[in-house]
């Protein structure tokens, strides 16, 4: 049967065709919908962990038992797996292990756009490429005979348009693998030093073997056209580069990326005139093969910055430019994301904003657009879980210098289970006094809503216990802790202008569900959310000041004539603009 | 079969053009098609633009369009309309939604929203003009309005050999089943 699936969507066919039946991963855009796809197979026992670490670790404590696992996560969480990835190299495994990594060139929804690539070999683990839908099922299923062959994990490399393009897929059956038996084996296992020596040395026999392997394989294919000129490429951008250069070009494709298949990169490279190399980000196959002694052009020509397309390529490498229709750029105004109408984070960052003195080290997820224009309420993001931690730098060094700085840490819920924790830890182990602001919305919100560890549901819809962020923070020992509804704007700065006096750690818990969460019913009872009323706009009364349109919201626009205008349509009546106005113009409709 | 086409779908987070190119790809998919189709999630969906490309033909490789590439954009919103538009061939259609949905920079009061946009490019080219959120409303629900913009895009390409009807049975939820259809067809008509 054939069917039109995305990339991640065919991985999760591919673990399922290939017997597996344990997968962790922690949600992360271009990665998220593999977990949400394998899921849907009850054969596979799946799972969001709190962080990426967790979910790799799981997948190798599955492995060593003997199951066919899987782990997967978007590119910068692998930085944050890196620990045992580096270690799960030297041990092997016993199951087949595949981890999964969803690189993000172009950043769509990223912080960086660092190159997995190179991982692979820092790390010194196989990595597959796959280049459309119907290759991430088949590369995934290869990898786990790969793995379980060489006694190695895989690295399983995809990137956005890979992730979230369609294309047909040939569906097969599942196939039936027995979990294998587990042998205590301690030189294996434990990667302590005297084991490590000898594992290392393993580790590099192995990867001869895949080179050879490399050289053979089928995934490394070649395609003789005009041999004028060769190229070799990997993963879309052997796509884009056929699109462009069609019959006209010879292509060597690589989908086995790490070990390089030396041998025939050369055979490839004697038998054509010109060589190109073209790829995304990195000149990670380019710097392989200028080392080998040949010439080829890459990264002079094609830009080692941002998304690959086929017209950069045709246009860098042929010089070719499309006759297009001239558009006008005074007729377009931006559309930077936002925070939706009824976001339940709104009324926190317009209270952050008003405040003087006051640095918001922010953190990853929507909240981050509290840094977008007009709240702007938000200095730094660096990565998950950076905010308390960065926060509480920011405050010692502001302390220890004499400067009279108040640090607010603004964290959402399923950040804070990943890794903001051990930031909090920090502070109250080290008497810091930066006030940690937790977002718990209830869900995870930016990825398309996922359950965590605070929201009492699993991965695979099961009723589950909900961990208590009040009680981890009290365990901790923060003494002052406030849980606050962000849609009262009194409440809200109430327990804001109180962290500004205390000096000692504090943590804010502001605590409504997400304004697009599809909230089980206990959940719309205990806040109401049935039988909220929108607002409207009392033209009378509104002295045109755009109060309101300090707030944000898409829903509220301006009007020279009018004054403020509410789109029935968007408003979900959270209140937060009705306080704002100084004039009371902004009422409930009905009311 | 030695047809292809390129088809660009452009508008704003929420409008339902994950669903109309969802329909559209499962009815190429089925008369035989190679098929591929792009979207990109994440941060986009907040509110901010939202482009899903649509790919067909006896091979298809890259799952993107190039500049001047699309044989047809299907603008849900204007201004999105313009944003795209190097994106159409020269000789291209354009399907445009006469509606607005202001950016925050409009609504802050930073910028306006443009205007004559569909005026600046009826000059440059042919323009099928409808106002599909008015067209849904009559019908009875603004929400069909992905649907009627489907119907046009289906109309203005001549992909009349695949039963449509049938993708939208298939796709959508049972009770919305019928209320889809009759936006379809409205949206064919209007396109003639
Ligand atoms: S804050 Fe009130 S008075 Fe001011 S523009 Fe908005 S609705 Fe009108
Ligand atoms: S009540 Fe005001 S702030 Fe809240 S969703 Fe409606 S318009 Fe937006």
């Amino acid at each position: 049967m054939k069917e039109l699936l995305t990339g991640n969507e065919a991985v999760a066919r591919g673990a399922y065709e290939a017997g597996v039946t344990v997968a962790s991963a922690y949600p992360g855009t271009p990665s998220t919908e593999i977990l949400e796809n394998v899921a849907k197979y009850k054969e596979i026992y799946s799972e969001w962990a709190p962080n990426e670490k967790v979910a790799l670790e799981v997948s190798i404590g599955a492995s060593i038992a003997g199951a066919r696992s899987l782990a997967a996560m978007k590119h910068v969480g692998v930085n944050v797996a890196a620990d045992p990835l580096f270690t799960v190299a030297y041990t092997g495994v016993n199951g087949g292990l595949v981890l999964v990594t969803a690189d993000d060139p172009g950043m769509h929804s990223s912080q960086n756009e660092q190159d997995n690539r190179n991982y692979a070999k820092f790390a010194k683990i196989p990595m597959l490429e796959p280049s459309d839908s119907q290759e991430a099922k088949e590369f995934t299923k290869i990898a786990y005979k790969i793995s379980e062959e060489f006694d190695v994990p895989i690295l399983l490399r995809l990137t956005t348009r890979i992730c979230h393009s369609k294309g047909i897929v040939e569906l097969e059956d599942r196939e039936q693998v027995e979990i294998k038996e587990y042998v205590k084996n301690i030189p294996k296992y434990v990667a302590t030093p005297a084991n490590g020596r000898k594992l290392h040395v393993k580790l590099e026999e192995k990867l001869k073997k895949l080179e050879e392997f490399s050289n053979n394989t089928s995934l490394n294919k070649v395609e003789w056209y005009d041999k004028k000129i060769g190229i070799i490429t990997s993963s879309v951008s052997y796509q884009y580069a056929k699109e462009v250069f069609g019959d006209n070009a010879s292509y060597l494709k690589l989908g086995f990326t790490y070990p390089l298949p030396k041998e025939k990169i050369k055979k490839f490279a004697n038998e054509v005139e010109k060589l190109y190399v073209i790829e995304e980000l990195d000149p990670y196959l380019e710097t392989e093969i200028k080392a080998m002694g040949i010439e080829v052009i890459g990264k002079e020509l094609i830009p080692r910055v941002g998304e690959l397309n086929p017209d950069i390529i045709a246009k860098t490498l042929l010089g070719e430019n499309k006759e297009v229709i001239e558009k006008n750029e005074e007729k377009v105004v931006g559309r930077p994301p936002t925070m939706c109408a009824g976001c339940p984070h709104r009324g926190l960052f317009y209270e952050l904003s008003k405040k003087k003195n006051v640095v918001v080290t922010g953190d990853i997820g929507c909240y981050t657009l509290g840094s977008a224009p007009p709240l702007e309420a938000m200095d730094t993001c660096i990565c998950m879980g950076a905010s308390i931690s960065a926060g509480h730098g920011f405050s010692k060094a502001a302390q220890v210098n004499g400067r009279e700085t108040k640090v607010f840490s603004v964290i959402g819920d399923s950040t804070f289970f990943h890794s903001g924790i051990t930031g909090l830890i920090d502070i109250v182990y080290n008497k810091g006094n930066a006030a940690t602001i937790i977002l718990d919305n209830r869900i995870t919100g930016m990825t398309g809503h996922q359950h965590n560890p605070g929201t009492g549901y699993t991965l695979m819809g099961e009723v589950t216990n909900e961990i208590d962020i009040v009680k981890i923070c009290e365990a901790i020992g923060v003494k002052h802790i406030e849980v606050i509804n962000p849609l009262n704007l009194k409440e809200t700065k109430a327990a804001i202008d109180k962290a500004m006096e205390v000096d000692e750690p504090m943590v804010i818990i502001t605590k409504w569900p997400c304004v697009l969460k599809k909230s089980p019913n206990e959940e719309i009872e205990e806040y109401g959310l049935a039988d909220r009323k929108i607002c409207e706009v009392d033209q009378d009364k509104c002295k045109k000041c755009k109060m309101c349109l300090k707030v944000g919201c898409p829903a509220i626009s301006f009007d020279s004539e009018k004054g403020a205008i509410i789109d029935d349509t968007m408003c979900v009546g959270c209140d937060v603009c009705l306080q704002v106005c100084p004039f009371d113009a902004i009422v409930k409709v009905g009311e | 079969m030695t047809e292809k086409g390129n088809i660009l779908l452009v508008g704003v987070g929420g409008q339902g053009i994950i669903l109309a190119s969802k329909i559209l790809s499962k009815g190429l998919l089925d008369a035989g098609y190679d098929v591929k189709m792009s979207e990109v999630h994440g941060m986009a969906q907040r509110g901010g633009s939202v482009t899903t490309q649509v790919r067909y033909g006896e091979k298809v490789y890259s799952p993107i369009i190039g500049k001047g590439q699309a044989d047809i954009i299907v603008a849900f919103e204007k201004m999105e309309a313009m944003r795209w538009i190097d994106y159409l061939k020269p000789n291209g259609k354009l399907v445009i939604n006469d509606y607005e949905i202001p950016s925050v920079p409009i609504l802050v009061g930073k910028d306006e929203y443009p205007k004559d946009i569909i005026k600046e490019l009826e000059h440059k080219l042919d323009v099928i003009k409808l106002k599909a959120a008015e067209v849904a409303k009559e019908i009875g629900n603004i929400k069909t309005q992905n649907i009627v913009m489907l119907g046009c895009l289906v109309e203005a390409l001549g992909l009349n050999e695949i039963d449509w009807e049938q993708k939208i049975k298939e796709l959508v939820k049972g009770k919305y089943v019928d209320i889809n259809i009759k936006a379809f067809n409205k949206g064919k008509q209007l396109a003639r």
